[in-house]
């Protein structure tokens, strides 16, 4: 089957039963996806199709073929980084990192949809990616100097 | 994960077919059926994807409620401009369900068709009456913090833990479906089924019936005004209800008119508070109506040893939601 990611199409041979994180990380060496809990719980294997936020660890990639597929490797431009990815950097918005990659799909998506958003809208936006050492804090100035 | 087939279904009537065949399961979004497999409690040989199959649409009906499509998206469901002006409930309801992901890619009827989160059910290591048929519920003495206190049996204490089935049992609506004996629609509530001694069967679904659209009745406009949808959560986010409430109240000087009660996380499906509807209306607007209207619906309460705390717990929410509602209309 061929998939679009990043932009790119890449034709891939998957199982039936492959999960999309499996397919990004195993096959395609896209390891920026993170994959924590396997249960749609946690939000480390966010990647964006058409778009829209979705937990890669419970989307067959079977169902993919018709879809723009995101990862965090699709976020920069080439060497020069997306503001959420510098804000992040400047805001010190992560602790060991390992989420990290999840956030910043997220954070990306919500600034898509609402660029100036306030509180409520910002904790709504993030509650779909956990962070086990608790670096949401410094997700509120982050995403200050990216809004406008 | 146990190796499956994948076809995609040309259209419904094929997709009916494929499924009543054999060990064949509808697949939409997934989010909650890829879990179950993953744990190992749904292992089926065969998936039928009928995510692609042209039932997302929210369309108007003639009787002037709004059919939502099958596969309509949560999260587009929420958004829809019909949904959140006339029936600012349901949209409340999903939005207070799961996580912005998982609503990108749940379906409306996966939604209602969702699995309980009872411990022991998503354990294979367990016995369990839904799972498996006559092995025993452990639940009953074990971890029932967050199950049923209203209409469990001896066999389940389970808890469905949709947001937006409350939403849809408080406001009417008809599930339409199509299956290998042809089309019927289901009211709302009425979809979900209390547990007997059945439990392995959520609903009144026979097998290999799909749903292809949710019909919503219309809802008054003072009632919608008046509505809204509470739910209480161990976390302030993405968590499933301990309890929760759908309601919609219409006052005139002083009296409430016409009302709709339903209750979440509390049994087997979501429960409409007729006990409660029928002691309201007609009643003043006051907190001692509201305490009698709670009161006569949960009196039917059956708490096991660890929740009883739940039904205070829904008698406060369904107090305070109707207070503040009537403040907000009055």
């Amino acid at each position: 089957m061929r998939l679009s990611i990043n932009g790119r199409a890449h034709d891939v041979g998957v199982e039936p039963h492959e999960l999309l994180v499996d397919t990004l990380r195993d096959r395609l060496g896209l390891t920026g996806t993170k994959q924590a809990c396997g249960m749609g719980d946690c939000g480390a294997c966010t990647v964006r199709l058409d778009d829209e936020t979705v937990y890669s660890c419970l989307v067959l990639t079977a169902e993919c073929d018709e879809h723009r597929i995101q990862t965090i490797e699709g976020v920069a431009d080439g060497d020069d980084l997306d503001p959420v990815q510098q804000a992040f950097i400047d805001a010190d918005a992560m602790q060991c990192g390992f989420c990290t990659p999840g956030q910043i799909m997220s954070m990306r998506a919500l600034l898509d949809e609402v660029p100036d958003p306030d509180e409520e809208a910002l904790v709504r936006g993030m509650s779909g990616n956990l962070c086990r050492c608790g670096a949401y804090a410094n997700l509120v100035p982050a995403i200050a100097q990216v809004a406008r | 994960m146990r190796p499956f087939e994948y076809e995609r279904a040309g259209d419904a009537s094929a997709a009916v077919e494929a499924v009543a065949s054999g060990s064949a399961m509808y697949l939409a979004g997934g989010t909650n059926l890829v879990d179950l497999m993953k744990l190992g409690v749904e292992t089926p040989e065969r998936l039928v994807d009928v995510s692609h199959l042209p039932h997302d649409r929210i369309e108007e009906t003639s009787a002037g409620g709004l059919r939502i499509g099958a596969t309509a998206r949560n999260s587009d469901v929420a958004a829809h401009p019909a949904v959140r002006e006339r029936y600012p409930l349901l949209a409340r309801a999903l939005l207070s369900g799961a996580s912005g992901q998982l609503r990108n890619v749940a379906t409306a009827a996966g939604n209602l068709l969702q699995r309980t989160r009872c411990p022991y059910f998503q354990d294979v290591s367990k016995p369990c009456n839904k799972r498996r048929p006559g092995s025993g519920c452990p639940a009953r003495e074990g971890e029932h913090r967050n199950l049923a206190v209203l209409g469990h049996s001896e066999a389940c204490v389970a808890t469905h833990p949709s947001d937006m089935a409350v939403a849809l049992a408080a406001i009417g609506a008809e599930v339409l479906v199509t299956g290998p004996a042809g089309d019927r629609a289901i009211p709302m509530p009425g979809l979900h089924r209390l547990p007997g001694d059945e439990p392995q069967r959520d609903t009144v679904l026979e097998p290999g019936e799909l749903i292809t659209a949710l019909e919503i009745e219309p809802l008054a406009p003072a009632l919608a005004a008046g509505s809204t949808y509470g739910k209480v959560r161990d976390r302030a986010s993405f968590s499933f209800a301990v309890v929760s409430v759908a309601a919609a109240v219409e006052v005139a000087d002083g009296t409430v008119r016409d009302c709709r009660i339903a209750l979440g996380a509390v049994a087997h499906g979501p429960w409409r508070a007729w006990r409660a509807e029928e002691s309201l209306r007609g009643a003043p607007a006051t907190a001692a109506s509201f305490a009698a209207a709670a009161d006569a619906e949960l009196a039917q309460a059956q708490p096991l040893r660890d929740n009883a705390f739940k039904v205070p717990l829904a008698r406060n929410l369904l107090t305070t939601t109707l207070a503040e509602l009537c403040e907000e209309v009055a």
